[in-house]
């Protein structure tokens, strides 16, 4: 079974902070990390292939230094990685990245699953996915908590919705998004760190991929950010005083005062 | 479409750096230089005083040509219509009254149509009531599992028929999956989980406000070449408007069973709700965090909820540790909620979190940590052991 796990790299926190005098993304300091649902897609990728033989190979789009992220995956158990870089494919929004992903995915032909993380902590949109199952005309499924198995050119999984969860066959190959639900990662092994090390990782350019001009980068992308900035949390609130029963009493009498309750 | 540096006027001055909101900008050389990540957003182009910044917009095509209207994919569940459809109308009627329907404008309205894509549908005149002038009904029993490819297949061809300007969507588990795939197809634009929206009306353009980077930070988008304007809008940030009496139109579409296939297949499907009272309809919440340290510990919120007639709710931690399922999880990667009244027990406020529930009408925080974030929102707050304070409130409301 021949697996690709699509992989960002992202800021290692959340807690990106506006410049409120300029009114930009202060992001000095902040180290990369495997974004934290990718690390779940790799994961599931190497349990796979460990049950049903095959290969794992990490895909990444994304700036030069986005080579040590897919070196960790190596490490992680993904036999190869590519990274597709090209200063054409900059400022994609998910439209131009899925494009540029679901070209790789071509390029590289011979697969039976695309692995996703279910959205990243950066952009947060959770499209990619989607996007590029569509792009690839394959089966896909969202929020995947559990492989159940993998037959005779089906795999069965059990995705978690807000309603419940519900147990879906699709016909492979297929693209799947995975939450944190499905797995534990495992830690690097001194192996697979010494395979990373000597790993040669190839990146695919723009011509390799012989992509559409018109669809990459910014060129290729229809949304755009016009501004940014800190969100707002206006409300002025009453923190009760007194002993615990009077602040419930109080409490109580206000929700009540109030129609609340 | 790109951005470039005239070298010649640049005078490295590195205005340009200090207001690039992605910080992409660098003086090299005593020249600036754009590194990879750039939105062209043009705040450069607007700081330098040397006119060094080129940003070259292509001709765009004229988008909006031939496209007109604003639809909402009203999504329902087992033929029940859910709240977010009723909201997104209530909302995509005021932006819809705002767009003349034709630039030299006779005083034409723009239309504002419902889809709704389903098996048995119940109260589709209700999509009227709270805005829509039609209503696309395409009831099937084909699309009674939720197969996401027969949704999109179906909904791909309706827009290309009648070409809308905009479509708004719920951020619901659904919507989130089905509408990305919709957008390829269209090779369009589709903003995220907005939490809020507005429009341009000379430009005809909608103006997409969203969280990012887990909520710490807000982006407004636009889609300006591309048509339609996608976007899916979290449930509960617009309130629900309904008419008396409003006139529209239900039109019956046939469901084209050839024309589409599923590659997937719906073996059994298991709801996981403990309580009768759902989260994303409740008026009351109450929610429990780690605060609460044991499993067992839950049935006090539990027991809470009951008194209050309220549902049950939950940060992430007591999910994660299998205290409570995830349908009662609140937040960025739970359910986004509005109740009249939500009480947060040992829940700190995590920016993730508060992304679920800023938007209740009143909040009601019981924390030990007289600093913890919860505070900054609560309308009320107790600073407290939640083990003394709401076994407390259960007794004095139940008396
Ligand atoms: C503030 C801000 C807001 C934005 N809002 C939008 C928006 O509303 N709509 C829009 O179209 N774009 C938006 N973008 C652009 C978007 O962030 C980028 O297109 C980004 O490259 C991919 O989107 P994401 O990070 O949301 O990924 P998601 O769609 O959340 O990623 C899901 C999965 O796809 C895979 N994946 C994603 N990116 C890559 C990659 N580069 N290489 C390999 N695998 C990948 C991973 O498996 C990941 O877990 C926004 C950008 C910013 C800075
Ligand atoms: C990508 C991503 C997505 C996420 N999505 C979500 C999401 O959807 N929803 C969500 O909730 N979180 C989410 N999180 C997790 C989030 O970052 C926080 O870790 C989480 O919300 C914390 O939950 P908590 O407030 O219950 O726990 P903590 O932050 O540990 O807070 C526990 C609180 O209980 C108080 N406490 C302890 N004992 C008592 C006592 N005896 N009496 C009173 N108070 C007490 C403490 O003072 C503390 O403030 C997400 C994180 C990431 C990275």
């Amino acid at each position: 079974m021949n697996i690709i796990v699509c992989l960002k790299q992202v800021p290692g926190t959340t807690k990106v902070n506006i410049n409120p005098e300029t009114n930009t993304l202060m992001r000095q300091g902040i180290e990369n990390i495997i974004n934290p649902f990718d690390a779940y897609a790799l994961e599931e990728g190497v349990r796979l292939k460990e049950r049903y033989g095959g290969k794992v190979t990490v895909i990444s789009m994304g700036p030069p230094q986005a080579e040590a992220a897919l070196r960790e995956a190596i490490s992680l158990g993904a036999d190869e990685a590519i990274l597709i870089g090209d200063r054409a494919f900059a400022g994609a929004d998910t439209l131009a990245t899925s494009y540029t992903l679901s070209r790789a995915i071509k390029k590289i032909k011979d697969f039976d699953l695309v692995i996703c993380g279910r959205q990243t902590i950066d952009g947060d949109t959770a499209q990619v996915g989607p996007e590029t199952a569509e792009m690839l005309r394959i089966a896909f499924v969202s929020y995947v908590s559990k492989v159940e198995e993998v037959k005779e050119g089906l795999i069965q999984v059990h995705r978690l919705i807000e309603e419940g969860h519900e147990t879906i066959e699709a016909t492979l190959p297929a693209l799947i998004t995975v939450v944190k639900e499905i797995n534990v990662p495992r830690l690097p092994s001194l192996r697979g760190k010494a395979k990373a090390k000597s790993a040669v990782i190839p990146t695919w350019t723009a011509q390799e991929l012989e992509t559409d001009p018109a669809r990459v980068g910014l060129t290729g992308s229809p949304t755009r950010v016009v501004k940014i900035f800190s969100p707002q949390r206006t409300r002025t609130g009453e923190v009760l005083q007194g002993s615990p029963e009077e602040q419930i009493d109080s409490l109580i009498k206000k929700l009540r005062g109030s129609q609340l309750i | 479409m790109g951005i470039k540096i005239n070298i010649e006027t640049c005078t490295g001055c590195a205005s340009c750096v200090a207001v690039c909101p992605f910080g992409v900008m660098e003086i090299k050389d005593d020249k600036a230089y754009v590194n990879v990540g750039c939105t062209l957003c043009g705040a450069c182009k607007e700081a330098c005083a040397f006119e060094a910044v080129i940003i070259e917009e292509e001709a765009k095509a004229p988008a909006a040509e031939g496209h007109r209207g604003i639809w909402v994919f009203a999504e329902q569940r087992e033929g029940e219509i859910k709240s977010v459809g009723y909201e997104l109308l209530s909302r995509g009627r005021e932006l819809a009254d705002s767009l003349q329907a034709e630039p030299s404008g006779r005083g034409l309205k723009t239309e504002l149509c419902a889809v709704c894509l389903g098996n048995n549908i119940k109260n589709a005149e209700q999509l009227i009531a709270y805005g829509a002038d039609k209503v696309f009904l395409v009831d099937d029993p084909a699309l009674g599992s939720q197969s996401e490819d027969l949704y999109a297949g179906a909904l791909v061809k309706l827009i290309q028929e009648h070409k809308p300007e905009i479509v708004l969507v719920g951020a619901t588990s659904l919507g989130r999956s089905l509408i990305p795939r919709v957008a390829a197809t269209l090779q369009t634009g589709l903003t995220a989980d907005c939490t809020d929206l507005a429009i341009d009306t000379e430009k005809r353009l909608l103006l997409q406000t969203r969280p990012a980077f887990g909520g710490n930070i807000m982006a407004t988008i636009i889609c300006e070449a591309k048509r339609p304007q996608m976007a899916t809008v979290r449930p509960r940030v617009f309130a629900k408007k309904p008419f008396s009496g409003r006139q529209g139109q239900i039109i019956k579409v046939d469901f084209d069973k050839a024309a589409v296939t599923s590659k997937t297949r719906l073996l059994s499907f298991v709801a996981d709700l403990k309580e009768k009272i759902k989260i994303e309809d409740a008026d009351i919440i109450v929610s429990g965090g780690r605060g609460l340290e044991k499993p067992e510990n839950f049935k006090l919120i539990e027991e809470l909820a009951r008194v209050m007639g309220a549902a049950v709710g939950s940060s992430r931690p007591p999910v994660d540790e299998g205290w409570i399922p995830y349908s009662h999880q609140v937040g960025q990667t739970g359910k986004t909620v509005r109740p009249k009244l939500y009480i947060a027990c040992g829940i700190s406020g995590s920016v993730q979190h508060l992304a679920g529930m800023q938007t209740s009408e009143c909040i009601v925080a019981i924390n030990n940590d007289p600093n913890a974030p919860i505070f900054e929102i609560a309308t009320y707050g107790i600073v407290g052991d939640l083990f003394k304070v709401v076994p407390m409130m259960i007794d004095k409301l139940k008396g």
